[in-house]
């Protein structure tokens, strides 16, 4: 299996920042991720030789970590937070409202493969709650209108 | 990029740097960056601690251990390399200071972990910033890529004769990997599950070397520590907790924001003046003083002075800093379900304490919450939580019962209305006042 360049060039490097092979992985394993969608058997085994260690080991690894994940899923990832913080102004209210705007619920993904939504655990916007993720962008201080605007800017990328 | 606030009994010294372009690093230079870590190179290894020592500075990550002590108890001599491990894989609900930190002032922790290193001896410091913090690792590697194409870090720095490397490692997502033996574990490419100790990270840390393991915040201050000195750093907070911190206000409050006020600034000051009071003019019902794991006070228990001292004296913790305001229209049974909820999905599973109590307690939660409580679940509740109390390898067991066993104990009656008002008494009304009084 090929990674792109950049990978190659930043896992190379990074490996000469550690005394051991596999202290690399949990980065690396995102990274790639990232790249490919999800960490796939044919990705997993791949990382597993560049880091000596088993497919095993390195699922042993990824089943530990929220962010990695062994299945696809859509090209924009709706993480809505509902922890306390969140909660008390109104993250469970965005959280219903993306399930009714998405028409899907937790951990699913839309028929068009574009949105997968995800209640998440606290994403560090507590003073600026309610927060939402989206991939790896922050939107904060919402409200189900801007919500809507939101998801209507990546509808709108998609369609660029 | 997160909102910036201010108010006028602010300290800045940790934030003084940020919203002015001290991400780019000459614009850091303009602002007194890497004067520190000249001076720290005059000095021997042991003025460094000393002067850490006289600033009363206390760990920022939760525990609050004082820094200047932590970094004496590493060994002078090592047969194996000596690391600065900078945690900031900030995770605890209600604590969002370190993201400003990173976003604002990289070199500032850059340089805290040159210090930090020149005064234990280590030759290599490693920054671990969680992984949903993308956009800040971006801005971590360009400040570390920009130190070293100055000479600031790397070989001989500063023409020293000393060579000091910095890494960027980023996480994954988990809670757990906060905690320092964890930490470790992740930052080796495992599973971030606590080690046993003793022996501890200052001894036996990073791959089996003496390793200093300290909070983003921390190590933020610790530039500002030497280029004003630890007495006067220390005379800006409380005895014994020196400094100021940075406090995430979050919640019912009309101005949530992250503001560095000095230590020892009083909770209800804090909550009515900076943070402009409960939102929409609603009553205060309760307060998480530092992030979910510390237990929470009433509105009457929050005239006091937020240091680590003082809120323990109060029966809570000052914890990593994170102030949560809960209104009056809170149902406590549910915020105490949705605290326990991040617990166990965070809980590593190592020990049966956590792992089951964490998941008994949220079963016991939500079947009550919705309406199916039985009179003797709410003893039960706190029987449960009681016994995870102290038999856990790591905190995380300690901080799924704390506040669990501080919710039951002072809201006690909100459990019992709960057996009454099914299944929520919150739900439609907002207010429990709605509720018949029953005998």
């Amino acid at each position: 299996m090929k990674f792109s360049d950049n990978l190659e060039k930043w896992f190379a490097e990074a490996q000469g920042h550690y005394p051991t092979k596999r202290s690399p992985l949990v980065p690396f394993l995102l990274y790639v991720q990232d790249e490919v969608g999800y960490l796939s058997d044919e990705a997993i085994v791949e990382i597993a030789n560049r880091v000596e260690l088993t497919p095993l080991e390195v699922r042993n690894v990824i089943s530990y970590y929220s962010m990695l994940r062994t299945k696809p899923i859509g090209k924009y990832n709706v993480q809505v937070c509902t922890n306390i913080c969140c909660l008390q102004r109104g993250g469970e209210d965005i959280f219903e409202h993306c399930k009714k705007t998405l028409g899907i619920g937790h951990k699913q993904t839309t028929p068009d493969g574009l949105f997968s939504l995800e209640e998440v655990e606290c994403i560090g916007a507590c003073s600026w709650a309610p927060a939402v993720q989206v991939n790896y962008d922050f939107h904060e201080n919402l409200t189900p209108e801007t919500m809507d605007a939101v998801i209507e800017s990546y509808r709108k990328r998609e369609q660029q | 990029m997160a909102d910036l606030v201010s108010h006028p009994d602010e300290v800045k010294v940790i934030s003084s740097r940020w919203g002015k372009g001290a991400t780019d690093i000459d614009r850091y230079l303009e602002l007194d960056g890497y004067k520190a870590v000249q001076k720290a190179l005059t000095m021997t290894p042991d003025a460094i601690i000393n002067e850490v020592k006289a600033s009363n500075l206390r760990g920022r990550g939760g525990a609050g251990f004082p820094t200047g002590l932590k970094w004496s108890f590493v060994p002078k001599e090592s047969a194996k390399p000596k690391y600065i491990l900078c945690n900031g894989d900030e995770s605890e609900p209600g604590t969002c200071k370190d993201r400003l930190i990173f976003e604002h002032d990289p070199h500032g922790v850059i340089e805290g972990a040159i210090i930090a290193g020149l005064a234990v001896g280590a030759k290599s410091a490693y920054i671990y910033l969680r992984g949903e913090y993308r956009y800040l690792s971006i801005i971590m590697q360009k400040a570390i890529a920009d130190a070293y194409a100055k000479g600031f870090i790397g070989k001989n720095i500063f023409g020293s004769g000393k060579d000091f490397d910095v890494y960027w490692h980023g996480g994954a997502g988990a809670y757990e990997v906060g905690e320092e033996s964890a930490l470790m574990e992740s930052l080796e490419g495992k599973r971030g599950i606590p080690r046993i100790r003793p022996p501890f990270p200052a001894v036996v840390g990073l791959w089996g070397g003496p390793t200093v393991i300290n909070n983003a915040e921390t190590l933020a201050a610790v530039p500002a520590i030497l280029l004003m000195g630890g007495q006067k750093y220390a005379d800006l907070g409380t005895p014994r907790n020196g400094g100021t911190r940075l406090f995430c206000l979050s919640g019912n409050l009309e101005k949530p924001g992250v503001y560095e006020l000095p230590m020892g600034y009083n909770l209800k000051k804090m909550i009515y003046e900076v943070g402009g009071g409960i939102q929409g003019g609603r009553g205060l019902k309760a307060v998480v003083p530092g992030g979910s794991s510390t237990p929470v006070l009433t509105a009457d228990e929050i005239d006091i002075a937020m240091d680590f001292d003082s809120v323990m004296k109060a029966g809570s913790m000052l914890g990593s800093g994170g102030v949560v305001v809960l209104d009056d229209r809170t149902c406590i049974v549910k915020f105490a379900l949705r605290t326990i909820k991040f617990y166990q999905h965070e809980s590593c599973g190592w020990c049966i304490p956590c792992r089951e109590g964490t998941d008994w307690l949220k079963k016991t939660l939500t079947r009550f919450h919705a309406g199916g409580g039985i009179k003797k679940d709410i003893d039960n509740i706190k029987y449960l939580a009681d016994n995870m109390l102290g038999r856990t390898f790591c905190p995380l067991g300690d901080a799924a019962a704390m506040p669990t066993i501080a919710f039951v104990e002072k809201f006690r009656k909100e459990f019992e209305d709960h057996l009454e008002g099914r299944p929520c008494p919150f739900a439609e009304h907002g207010t429990i006042s709605q509720l018949p009084v029953l005998a």
